[in-house]
């Protein structure tokens, strides 16, 4: 167990964060997380040699997916995180807050798969070939998906971004 | 030269740095030549960092309590003795309620409590031996090491009788709970899956010896004694004829020498 605490331990923020940006809720995060943490702990012998990273990722993410479709079932809608209303001081820190909850809402429009899959490699860095082990899906599907997911946020970004209203102004 | 045409997989491996050198250089002096496409992976590569940015935070925070994997690792520990050990105490409660589930036999009196020995065998072997994924707790490999606990949390000497001689193997055993305190269950199987639950605790009367006694309870049926204050009882789903000479070699074995 003093190897799995070592491995695992410092992986544990980043799952938060997976988990966080999956749920959008703190608390929901956090419990999805332990769960991910009690089944690493029993099940540890039973992993296959490979990244522990990808196997952690794995878990939480089957997880989370359960939780989605079972939310889905009851017509649960998803709670939005406040992501803490702390006082900014500066305008420039106030407009990079807004633009951070600007990019994380159009993220949540996102289709599951196309969010989980930018989210694994885009932010957890995870390669494609692990992230394709976390999703259960070829590389190829990892590489479409991605591809999507970015011009999806892209077109979800356009029209609200600063500098398309430059572009907009400069037809005049 | 022969270049390799630039995919879209390669300008994705661009935006998240995944590409080797060469590989790199040539995606970089393909965009230089293509600044619409360049103007694509700079807005991806723009919303990369705004993710990133938007969700750094996260990782800086303290961790809460029940995140902590030492508890977690320590909370594994101590679970399925316990959890088995409420099961175990539920069931009985729960069977204990029903109205109708009682003893019949010659063990009505509960004089000397080896009626409630008989009981116990009984919901023991109606919770554990149709169990196919945990129906003992130690594996009869550590059976050395359960008669030592079970010696120790029973506070008489606890031997783990051998039914090899009847066709019986041991499979294990557990600790359960009893309304008098633990009572040490060991289980056998034969070649066609037949089980028998022996169970084993001290008595409040610490000289009772008693003769053998049949006893059912529903279908399960067997035998039930006490030996210099320790009650034995063995019960299965077997006529009676089957389990009388199992018995009778469990009271031979148990006798100190």
């Amino acid at each position: 167990m003093k190897d799995m605490l070592v491995q695992v331990e410092p992986l544990i923020p980043a799952l938060r964060r997976y988990a966080r940006a999956l749920m959008r809720d703190r608390a929901a995060a956090d419990d999805l997380v332990q769960d991910c943490l009690e089944r690493a702990v029993s099940r540890w012998h039973q992993r296959r040699d490979g990244s522990v990273r990808a196997w952690l990722f794995t878990i939480l993410h089957n997880l989370a997916i359960t939780q989605f479709r079972q939310a889905t079932a009851r017509g649960r809608h998803m709670p939005i995180d406040d992501a803490g209303e702390q006082e900014l001081a500066s305008a420039a820190a106030q407009e990079q807050r807004l633009i951070y909850q600007d990019v994380l809402s159009k993220l949540a429009k996102l289709p599951e798969e196309q969010r989980s899959v930018l989210l694994l490699v885009a932010v957890e860095d995870l390669s494609y070939a692990d992230a394709a082990a976390v999703l259960n899906v070829p590389v190829g599907t990892v590489m479409s998906r991605l591809s999507r997911a970015r011009e999806r946020l892209l077109q979800e970004m356009d029209g609200v971004a600063p500098g398309n209203v430059v572009v907009l102004r400069s037809l005049k | 030269m022969n270049q390799r045409p630039i995919t879209e997989d390669d300008l994705h491996a661009y935006v998240d740095q995944a590409l080797e050198p060469e590989r790199r250089a040539a995606v970089a002096s393909y965009l230089d030549n293509h600044p619409d496409v360049a103007g694509r992976v700079a807005a991806f590569a723009t919303q990369r960092e705004q993710l990133r940015g938007a969700l750094a935070s996260i990782v800086d925070e303290p961790l809460p309590a029940e995140l902590n994997l030492s508890h977690i690792i320590e909370g594994r520990k101590r679970r399925p003795r316990w959890a088995g050990g409420m099961v175990a105490a539920m069931l009985l409660i729960g069977l204990g309620g029903l109205g109708g589930w009682t003893m019949h036999g010659l063990l009505q009196d509960g004089s000397n409590g080896l009626s409630s020995l008989a009981q116990e065998a009984a919901y023991s072997y109606s919770v554990f031996a149709p169990d196919h994924v945990r129906p003992v707790e130690i594996k009869a490999s550590n059976s050395a090491e359960f008669a030592q606990w079970a010696t120790t949390r029973l506070k008489q000497p606890v031997k783990v009788p051998d039914l090899s001689a009847s066709g019986y193997r041991l499979m294990g055993g557990r600790l359960v709970p009893t309304s008098h305190g633990p009572a040490a269950m060991f289980m056998y199987d034969d070649d066609r899956g037949n089980r028998l639950v022996v169970l084993t605790r001290p008595m409040s009367n610490r000289d009772l010896a008693t003769p053998m006694m049949p006893q059912s309870t529903g279908d399960v049926a067997g035998f039930v004694w006490a030996e210099a204050g320790m009650g034995y009882t063995l019960v299965g789903q077997l006529p009676g004829d089957t389990l009388k000479p199992i018995a009778n070699e469990i009271r031979k074995q148990a006798r100190p020498i």
